[in-house]
């Protein structure tokens, strides 16, 4: 029965894990804005701003 | 008389004949405009985003959601005050954008930003429609930037973000992590009890058991103290003022059933509802967090709007140098400066200059009013022509504004009394439940045909089982799909109560100026005039703010500005032309009435430019659903009866008033109500505003003046009255479907409660009752975004 032991540690460790990431993204705002995230990837030619301004 | 000819009747007759649309805008082409664009404004955007090369843009927009048409622009804002210089000479600023209608809008504009090399990042949150802009520069780099953005169509206003730090979405993020921590909880405990319940029938050992059991009540217990706390909170909250509401049943439910498992782990007993617990949580919370965005989003996005684009007013200082300040900071005595084209902050009494003012917003009335020294002028109207230097009044009695909101107020109360269906039902129900639960354990523990933490496990079953779930659901899941549709379409919910009120609308109150018509006057007959004259005209009329020389600049060929001297209350002196009043223009031919101007040029007859405030181009069709629904249709207009006359005529709205003071309008809405008619208010005006108090629910269009928003339960933009029939249609779909929900909960209620109170469910029935009934709800729900709805 050892072996349940692991398993279920393994899981809650593995869900945690998950939970947290998802701590961490609403914490760096990643939901604020849904609905010009779900556009934006229409558009190809992303121009260079935003996040990955930092190239220019 | 010529008032009836005046007004474009918006009848489909005339539009129909129109095929072209705008290259830019794709609104209908204005009779007689040459080229492929509607206006100037259009012309210059479109050739913008050629240079650019981002013609991307027109391929990629969405074919119904058009840009707005760009016209003649609004005075640009003034940002220098809100940039905040950052290290490395860079700076920052963030802007509010008006005008976005959907993905392509905001690549257009961030890519038409990034071409220019001093711009570091620009990003449009489309949601709050902010952008945030950073480049390398000072604050003068900010108007080119801003301007730029302008000339595309899209009006911007900076704000501070730090000032919107506090209404930054806090009890939404809260509710956000509550819902994951629930969320994994109940996932992995059912998990857990899963295995249990299968272990039941396949004899898993006690010892097993235990341990799973065990380890459920580890994941349980913080999980459920963190996500909890928003209905404890509320709960501990009701029962301090001696009152009840949905969140105790939830609470005293949750904690019992907790409770309760933790007992039975303990005594090593077969049975544990910390999976019932968790997951009641994870539902409830979806609620919750679903009843948050319909109400708080809309609401708060609004207002921000309208804190944003309160004006500061130039108060003239000791030393005489202007100084902005904010207008509620400015004391009765002070002299203010107005510029030309410039809202007024504060009632006052001209000391200085003489000028017209556009009082469309706070009278309704159209044609400009002549102004002069000694003359009252009230915050909210427009100053044309000329600077003036007005002395500010006492801000308190006497006053239109302070009347005006004393109207508002006395109207409020009576709307505040309104309580939202599940409210309704939710007051009736916790009694019910917490009865139920207590008489079944009485009853089983007193027929002593079992022992007392049985009993109590009993009631805690049933506890689980009336758990609102559904029934919190069921409103909030409808109101957010709903409150999606109409934001879709470009109108704002504010008020969470506000569909279930329209549902009941019967009667429809429209005001006239800026409501049912376009609130500026337009060309008249702009096909009669020759272009070439129309584009002469226009070069003059380019460098006032007069709405007369901004219509004609509308609808004439683009023209290059030449240099005019303005002559305040007249009009224009170019070189060899003038354009302005008639007697300006040295005519004494007596004509027909209504707004007009006159362009004379040396060695040519004056032509004469009628304008009029035209119908909206919906505006018939509108009225002719509503009516056609069975509502009956009323127009309220502060303008003289003369000219609201040809309107109501136009629109066939038979029961209309002109001449009406706020109290008029307020106090007629007042006896509708009395007369036990649901009214819905649409309008736009200061004036209006007391009268969207005391409706039942009241509509304005964005550009209504601030109070009038604020007033309203609903907001709708692009100028399109079509909105109002589709809120009122959606809001009895939505209606329709809340009900349903309501009547599916209670009906699952009633024939799991029976069950529960005869102890026959255990943990998994529970789990699956409660799951598949939540889910019920959520999918009849999403009915309304397919199509019709119910």
């Amino acid at each position: 029965m050892n072996v349940l032991a692991y398993l279920i540690g393994g899981s809650l460790v593995l869900g945690s894990g998950a939970l947290a990431l998802f701590l961490w993204s609403l914490r760096s705002g990643q939901y604020e804005d849904l609905d010009g995230a779900a556009r934006r990837i229409l558009f190809d030619g992303e121009p260079d701003s935003g996040d990955g301004a930092e190239g220019r | 008389m010529a008032q009836a000819a005046i007004f474009h009747t918006g009848s489909p007759a005339p539009r129909s004949a129109v095929t072209a649309a705008c290259a830019h805008c794709s609104a209908p082409m204005p009779d007689g405009a040459a080229g492929p664009y509607c206006c100037s404004g259009c012309a210059g955007a479109h050739a913008l985003i050629r240079e650019l090369g981002l013609d991307a843009y027109y391929r990629q927009r969405d074919a119904v959601e058009t840009p707005g048409r760009i016209g003649d622009s609004e005075e640009a804002a003034d940002c220098a005050a809100f940039v905040r210089p950052g290290p490395d000479g860079t700076a920052a600023l963030d802007l509010m954008v008006e005008g976005l209608r959907c993905g392509a809008c905001i690549w257009l504009i961030e890519a038409a930003l990034a071409r220019r090399s001093e711009v570091r990042a620009a990003r449009i949150n489309m949601g709050t429609r902010r952008l945030h802009l950073e480049w390398t520069g000072g604050a003068a780099e900010a108007e080119r930037l801003v301007s730029l953005v302008a000339r595309l169509g899209y009006r911007l206003v900076p704000f501070d973000p730090a000032r919107l730090a506090e209404a930054e979405d806090r009890t939404g993020k809260a509710l956000l992590r509550a819902l994951a921590v629930a969320g994994f909880a109940s996932a992995n405990i059912m998990m857990l009890s899963v295995a249990v319940w299968i272990g039941h029938a396949q004899g898993m050992g006690p010892a097993t058991r235990d341990f799973l059991h065990w380890v459920s009540a580890l994941i349980a217990l913080p999980a459920i103290a963190y996500a909890g706390r928003p209905f404890f909170r509320s709960a501990w909250a009701a029962l301090g003022h001696g009152r009840t509401n949905m969140d105790v049943p939830i609470s005293i439910g949750v904690t019992l059933a907790t409770a309760m498992s933790l007992y039975q782990t303990a005594a090593g007993q077969p049975d544990a509802y910390f999976d019932s617990a968790a997951t009641l949580l994870f539902f409830l919370l979806i609620g919750r967090f679903l009843d948050h965005r319909a109400r708080g989003r809309a609401r708060a996005e609004v207002e921000q709007l309208l804190t944003l684009r309160a004006t500061s007013v130039r108060v003239i200082g000791p030393d005489g140098t202007p100084i902005a300040t904010a207008p509620h900071r400015v004391a009765p005595g002070d002299w203010i400066l107005v510029a030309a084209g410039e809202r007024l902050g504060v009632d006052g009494v001209v000391r200085e200059g003489r000028s017209s003012l556009d009082t469309a917003l706070v009278t309704g009335e159209t044609v400009p009013r002549p102004i002069m020294p000694g003359e009252a002028v009230f915050a909210g109207t427009i100053n044309l022509d000329a600077p003036l230097t007005i002395e500010a009044t006492a801000s308190g009695e006497g006053t239109l504004l302070a009347e005006i909101a004393r109207l508002i107020e006395a109207a409020q109360g009576q709307r505040s009394r309104f309580v939202a269906l599940a409210d309704r039902v939710a007051r009736r129900y916790a009694p019910v439940v917490h009865l139920t639960a207590l008489a079944t354990f009485l009853g089983w523990n007193l027929s002593g045909t079992v022992g007392w933490a049985q009993a109590l496990g009993y009631a805690v079953a049933v506890l689980i089982i009336t758990c609102p779930c559904a029934l919190a659901l069921a409103v909030p899941a409808v109101q957010v799909i709903a409150g999606g549709r109409l934001l879709r379409r470009g109108t704002l919910l504010k008020s969470a109560t506000a569909l279930e009120r329209l549902a009941a609308v019967d009667t429809v109150v429209f005001d006239k100026t800026g409501t049912l018509t376009e609130g500026r006057p337009q060309l008249l007959d702009a096909a009669a005039h020759d272009q070439d004259t129309l584009r002469r005209a226009a070069a003059l009329a380019l460098s006032s703010r007069h709405p007369l020389a901004r219509a004609l600049v509308r609808v004439a060929p683009p023209a290059a500005p030449v240099e005019v001297r303005e002559v305040p209350g007249a009009g224009l002196e170019g070189a060899s032309a003038r354009l302005g009043s008639r007697a300006f223009c040295g005519v004494d031919e007596d004509a027909a009435e209504g707004p007009e101007l006159w362009f004379a040029e040396t060695g040519r007859a004056p032509v004469r430019f009628a304008f009029a405030d035209v119908l909206r181009p919906d505006a018939v069709e509108t009225v002719t659903a509503l009516q056609s629904a069975g509502m009956s249709v009323l127009l309220l207009s502060g303008d003289r009866t003369a000219s609201v006359a040809p309107v109501a005529a136009a629109l066939g709205i038979a029961d209309w008033r002109g001449g009406q003071t706020p109290a008029d309008k307020a106090a007629a809405l007042a006896a509708l109500r009395a007369s036990g008619r649901h009214v819905l208010m649409v309008g736009d005006g200061l004036n209006d505003a007391p009268a969207l108090a005391e409706a039942t629910v009241s509509m304005s269009p964005a550009e209504a003046v601030d109070i009038a928003q604020t007033t309203a339960d609903l907001v709708f933009q692009g100028g399109r009255l079509g909105a109002v029939v589709e809120a009122l249609e959606l809001a009895r779909a939505a209606g329709r479907l809340a009900r349903q929900n309501i009547g599916f909960a209670l009906v699952y209620n009633l024939l799991a409660v029976p069950l529960a109170v005869a102890g026959l469910v255990t943990p998994p029935v529970a789990a699956a009752a409660m799951s598949s009934s939540s889910l019920i709800v959520i999918l009849n729900a999403f009915r309304l975004s397919r199509g019709r709805g119910a």
